[in-house]
Parts: structure tokens; C-alpha cells; sequence
């Protein structure tokens, strides 16, 4: 059976090039870089080199990068880290529609007495700088939005935002885990202090990420019991996924330009057939401001487990914002954040591209989609006869 | 992905029995669309008062179309003291069973046919029919239901309540409650009989003291934490006018919280139509 992946932003194929560089590193070169001898020396030019690769992608300084083991690492570390180390009260600022990865920790400081500002966001999915304005005036803050969001791809204005927070003598943290390797990214012109990197996100595999720490920022350490990363994080360098990010980072900015372009056309053409198609169906998020790889769509009167089921048996891979799907009894706590009603909630149905998609996935998608929603509708007690 | 029985899998892919009946004997409405799953189920009888045809439409996961075809499948044939006995259990069971999370899909369906069954022999056409004190607000779950899961499926913790009726699924506040009906059941103590919640006909005095006893209890103490507080200053219908005093007044933070705080309490202890608004200065 023809299998169709879209669900590129739960994870994406790590690339053939990446696996490639990484296996020289489970089997001749298993030193340990900090190590004074030649097994780990030569180990330890290939981390750097990595290092190099990753600062390139977002034009850092190769000091200014750190490994982790996760996107999810990094957000914990960015934001705990930047509020510990400051030597006076400071409040955190972050958005409604965040991922847990930001949303939890932030949680867990107030619990033990950090002020927390939650910013809301209108129906497009886009917060208001004005009330990011009216946060920032209560104090000074670490401030954590997300570049774009991983379930709607909506971008938030985040060079503004930042320019609101670093006036304001904030600290700026940004989670592009889901804005790498998508759009470019350049922290020479965008004065973020923090910034979350994720390698399965970017076509490496699961188990590598990155925070960015501008130099001069301040921020402890989560993990302690090591000098490496410079005594940021404790623990044996991850080597074969570090090279293999490198690999992958490279490969994702040769991929900005033309690649990109055309999933975007992919990506366009698969929205157009699908409103084309099928009736009653909602596109929800800022489409003027979104990933060029996502799309989230709404179908009314019908629910998103039972279309993934349905799509998976026709080998197309997509995920859903449902109650359903997550084991909780909630839909997405983006996608109701947004006021989309309920039964639109539990109908929306992700579709995130990458740059191994053709054209005849898309085509495939059109002819297999449509028949599904008709088949599930008739089933609905809601959907006009 | 969920670990779906072969048959579970077969009647989600071809659900049996799907469509409305014309002049059906009896039709139950259950679920919401806010809920995430609903099912409608109409069924007519024969001159034995057998039912001779059943057919159902459901808005829900694969589990919950599975469970409604899987019991149109069961009943036809039954009679309806036949019928009324089948329980959410054997509804999984003729499925291979469900996953532990999904067995609320059975229990929709148990839930659908009694309604159904009411209808035919009362002639209500009410949706579900609530009976007893609402536990779980956020999936509008009473305690005779809770109990009845809880009795029919030997439960023991509040997480499977959760799974088979969705009680204590939304945002928790109703988990001790249920820990304790559970605790009832398994001693098989007497009945605790449940403060009663106020319903909807509050008098305006009536509203004004409850309004003024959340705001004491649970809004509050958190603001004079910070060295503010809150004032009540007018009741108008559905309209809660107060005031920010003291550290709060000059707060902008403040007026974050007065919407997500101080009108989420008063629509949960007080009225759920209620809209905080702030006074003039």
C-alpha cells in the first residue's frame, strides 16, 4: 500500500545523509571527547564541527550553542534556568497556546510563587502585543513564545515581541522547535536571549536538541555533574546525534529557499482541494502568518479520531487536535484557545508536510480525504441530511 | 494508536444499522458535541414486542462507533426487558473488549438505549435523563451514574471512573468527590446525602449572598496576599460589578485575572451565566 506521511511536525524521517554521518560514530569513533587521548580528541573536533553546523543554521556563535537531549530539555532549561538565575523577583510571561514543554514548567514556578502571566489569543491564534505590553509593565520577566505553533503553525510576531521585551529589560526566550529548518532564522538580527532547538523536528533523529544562549545571559544550570557544555549541562556528550544534528542542520539550510518553497505550494494546493471538496470544513489559524509545512482544518460534525483511523487505513499518516486521540477527554488546549466551538475542536485534523512529499502525495490525499468525510458524516447525528 | 480488536476495527470500518428510523418506537439522544462523543439510537418493535429494527448515528472516535453498531447488533430480536438488561460490560465484551480509556464508548451506548426505551414507555423525548446530584461538572456526569459504572464494573480509583463515564476528566475539582462515592460503595455504607447545589431560581438576595460568600472563601484570600482586594459593588440579572481595592487598583496585571479568576469561581459556586465587570471609578 502507497504510504503518505504528514506528520511531520510530531516527527519527521531522519535523512538519509544524517544516519550516514552518525554511524562511524557507534563504531570506531566511541571515545569520549573529553577524554586526553586520540580516541577522544578526534571525537571531540566532530562535536565542535557539529557545533559550527547547528550556530550556522541560526547565525550564532558556535560558543552560544548548547546540546541537550530534547526540545523538551531545552524549554525546561531556558526557562527555569533564566528564572533562577536572576538575583530579584522577576515574572514570567508566556502565551495559552504554548506546548506543554513551556506551559508545564511555567506551571510548576508558579506553584511555588512565580507570578505568571498567561497572554491570550484571538481566533486566529495570534497573541495581542498589547498585551504583552501591559505583562511587561507589572515588571521585569522572562518571557517565553513560541516562534510558531506546532499544532496550527501560526508565527507569532516574535522579533517584535522581542523588541518589546529586551526594551523592557526582560529576558527573551523563543521555542522554535517548530520554526527550524521552516523559516529563517537569525539571532545576529533578532536579540533573543534563549532559543529551543529539536533534531527529530528537522530531519534528525529523536533524542537531540539544542538551547541557544546568547553570551552574557544568565541561567543554571538543570543538570549537574559535569564540566561539559562548558559546566551549562553535566553529562557524557550525546555524539553520534550531535554530528548527525550537524548533518542535519546543514542539510535544512541548503533546504530554506527553493525546498521550502515548494512544500508551501504543496501545502496550498492540498488546502485548496480539500475546501474544494469538502463542504462545512474550517482552516484554523492565521494563514497569513503560518509554516509553510501545516495545515489545521476542521471538519464539521465529525470527529478527528475515527478520520485518522480511516486515513491510516488508507496508509496517510496526519494527527488530530481530539479528545479522542490525546487519551485525555479534551481537545487541543490550542485549538480551544483559539474559541474555536467544540465540535470544530474535535474535528480538526493536522496536516504537516516536509520536504519529502510530492505532489502525487497530495493528489493522493485529495482522492482518498473526501469519500472519508462523506462516509463518517452520514454516520454524524449532527451533519444536515 | 489505540489497541483495537479485530472487531472493534471491523464494525468502526462497517458500522452496522447506521441511519434514522421512520416513526421509530422509542429514540434516545446521549453525549454532547462539547463532549467529544454523542449518539442517537431509534429502534421500532414488532407485534411480539420484539425490536424488529434498530438504527443509530454517532459523533465520536472509532471505539464509540464501534460500541453503537456493535449494540444495534446485540438488541435486535430482544425484547425490551431482554434489552434493558444488557450492560456496558457485555457491549465491550462482544467487541473483544476496549481499551481501559475507551470503555466510556460502552457506556454511552448502555446509556442510549435506556434513554430509547424511556422514551417508548413515557413518551419523553428528553435528551438524557439526569437523575440524581451532578458530580462532574465539566461532562455534566450525576452521582447515580457514577455509581451505577462504579457498581456494574467493580471499579476501585477514580481514573476508571474517569475512563467509563468521563467523571473527573475536565479540570479534577470533582475527584475527592468520586474517590468518596467509590469508598461509599465498596464499604456499602448508607446513602451520604450531598449538600445540594443551588439551582437556577436563586432570589437576587439569594444570588448576592452566595456571590459575597465565594468572593469571601475563595477569591479573596488570594488577593490579599498580594495586599489587594475585591469589593462587590452591584448585581444586575447576570451582571457581577466589582471593584479592585487596595494593591490591585492600580494593577493592570489585575484586570488578567478578574476575568479568569474571579468569574470562574462565581460561575462555578454561584451561577454559570455570570459576567464579572468592573466598576467605573
Amino acid at each position: 500500500m502507497r504510504t503518505v506521511y504528514l506528520d511531520n511536525n510530531a516527527t519527521t524521517q531522519p535523512a538519509p545523509e544524517v544516519i550516514e554521518a552518525m554511524l562511524p560514530f557507534f563504531t570506531e569513533l566511541w571515545g569520549n571527547p573529553s577524554s586526553m587521548h586520540v580516541f577522544g580528541g578526534q571525537v571531540r573536533r566532530h562535536v565542535e564541527l557539529a557545533r559550527a553546523q547547528v550556530a550556522a543554521l541560526i547565525g550564532a556563535d558556535p560558543s552560544e550553542i548548547l546540546f541537550t537531549s530534547c526540545g523538551t530539555e531545552s524549554d525546561n532549561m531556558a526557562i527555569r534556568g533564566a528564572v533562577e538565575a536572576a538575583n530579584a523577583p522577576i515574572n514570567v510571561i508566556t502565551s495559552r497556546v504554548e506546548h506543554p514543554a513551556v506551559l508545564e514548567p511555567c506551571r510548576m514556578l508558579k506553584e511555588h510563587g512565580v507570578p505568571v502571566i498567561e497572554l491570550e489569543v484571538d481566533g486566529k491564534g495570534q497573541i495581542r502585543l498589547d498585551d504583552l505590553r501591559l505583562a511587561l509593565s507589572r515588571g521585569r520577566a522572562v518571557v517565553s513564545l513560541m516562534w510558531a505553533n506546532n499544532e496550527t503553525g501560526v508565527i507569532f510576531p516574535i522579533a517584535e515581541a522581542t523588541e518589546l521585551v529586551k526594551a523592557s529589560g526582560g529576558i527573551m526566550h523563543t521555542d522554535a522547535v517548530q520554526a527550524a529548518g521552516k523559516l529563517p532564522i537569525d539571532v545576529r538580527h533578532l536579540p533573543v536571549d534563549l532559543l529551543s532547538l529539536s533534531g527529530h523536528k528537522l530531519h534528525a533523529p529523536k533524542g537531540i536538541g539544542v538551547l541557544f544562549i546568547r553570551r552574557g545571559t544568565r541561567i543554571r544550570p538543570l543538570l549537574l555533574g559535569g564540566h561539559q557544555e562548558s559546566g551549562k549541562r553535566g553529562g557524557t556528550e550525546n555524539v553520534p546525534y550531535i554530528v548527525g544534528l550537524g548533518c542535519a542542520c546543514k542539510l535544512a539550510a541548503r533546504a530554506l529557499g527553493d525546498e521550502i518553497t515548494r512544500v508551501a505550494a504543496l501545502r496550498d494546493r492540498l488546502q485548496a482541494g480539500i475546501l474544494a471538496a469538502c463542504p462545512d470544513v474550517r482552516v484554523n489559524g492565521d494563514e497569513a502568518h503560518r509554516l509553510p509545512n501545516t495545515l489545521n482544518i476542521s471538519f464539521q460534525y465529525i470527529e478527528g479520531e475515527s478520520i485518522l483511523y480511516h486515513l491510516s487505513d488508507c496508509g496517510i499518516a496526519a494527527s488530530s487536535g481530539s479528545a479522542c486521540t490525546s487519551g485525555s477527554l479534551e481537545p487541543s488546549h490550542v485549538i480551544r484557545a483559539m474559541g474555536v466551538p467544540f465540535m470544530a475542536a474535535h474535528g480538526s485534523i493536522r496536516f504537516s508536510l516536509s520536504r519529502y512529499n510530492t505532489a502525487a502525495d497530495i493528489e493522493y490525499v485529495l482522492e482518498n480525504l473526501p469519500p472519508i468525510i462523506k462516509k463518517l458524516r452520514v454516520i454524524s447525528p449532527f451533519a444536515a441530511p | 494508536m489505540w489497541e483495537y480488536t479485530d472487531k472493534v476495527l471491523d464494525h468502526f470500518r462497517n458500522p452496522r444499522n447506521v441511519g434514522t428510523i421512520k416513526d421509530p418506537d422509542g429514540v434516545g439522544e446521549v453525549g454532547s458535541m462539547a463532549c467529544g462523543d454523542a449518539l442517537k439510537l431509534g429502534f421500532k418493535l414488532d407485534k411480539q414486542g420484539r425490536i424488529a429494527d434498530v438504527k443509530f448515528q454517532t459523533f465520536g472516535c472509532a471505539s464509540a462507533i464501534a460500541s453503537s453498531s456493535a449494540l444495534t447488533e446485540m438488541i435486535k430480536g430482544l425484547t425490551l426487558a431482554e434489552a434493558e438488561k444488557v450492560t456496558n460490560q457485555d457491549i465491550a465484551n462482544f467487541l473483544g473488549g476496549l481499551p481501559e480509556q475507551k470503555m466510556h464508548c460502552s457506556v454511552m451506548g448502555r446509556e442510549a438505549l435506556e434513554v430509547a426505551i424511556a422514551n417508548y414507555r413515557t413518551g419523553k423525548t428528553s435528551k438524557k435523563i439526569l437523575e440524581g446530584q451532578v458530580v462532574c461538572h465539566c461532562f455534566g456526569v450525576t452521582e447515580d451514574e457514577i455509581v451505577r459504572v462504579v457498581r456494574e464494573n467493580r471499579l476501585t480509583t477514580v481514573e476508571q471512573v474517569t475512563n467509563y463515564c468521563k467523571a473527573g476528566g475536565g479540570c479534577g475539582k470533582c475527584r475527592d468527590e468520586i474517590e468518596a462515592i467509590i469508598t461509599r460503595i465498596r464499604d456499602e455504607e448508607p446513602a451520604v446525602p450531598v449538600t445540594p447545589q443551588p439551582g437556577p431560581s436563586l432570589t437576587t438576595l439569594q444570588k448576592i449572598r452566595l456571590i459575597e460568600e465565594t468572593m469571601e472563601k475563595e477569591i479573596r484570600p488570594a488577593l490579599k496576599k498580594d495586599g489587594g482586594d475585591i469589593e462587590l459593588i452591584d448585581v444586575v440579572d447576570n451582571r457581577v460589578v466589582v471593584a479592585l481595592r487596595g494593591m490591585c487598583a492600580n494593577c493592570q496585571v489585575a484586570r488578567f485575572t478578574l476575568k479568569d479568576v474571579v468569574e470562574a469561581k462565581l460561575r462555578e459556586f454561584v451561577a454559570p451565566n455570570l459576567v464579572v465587570e468592573e466598576a467605573h471609578p
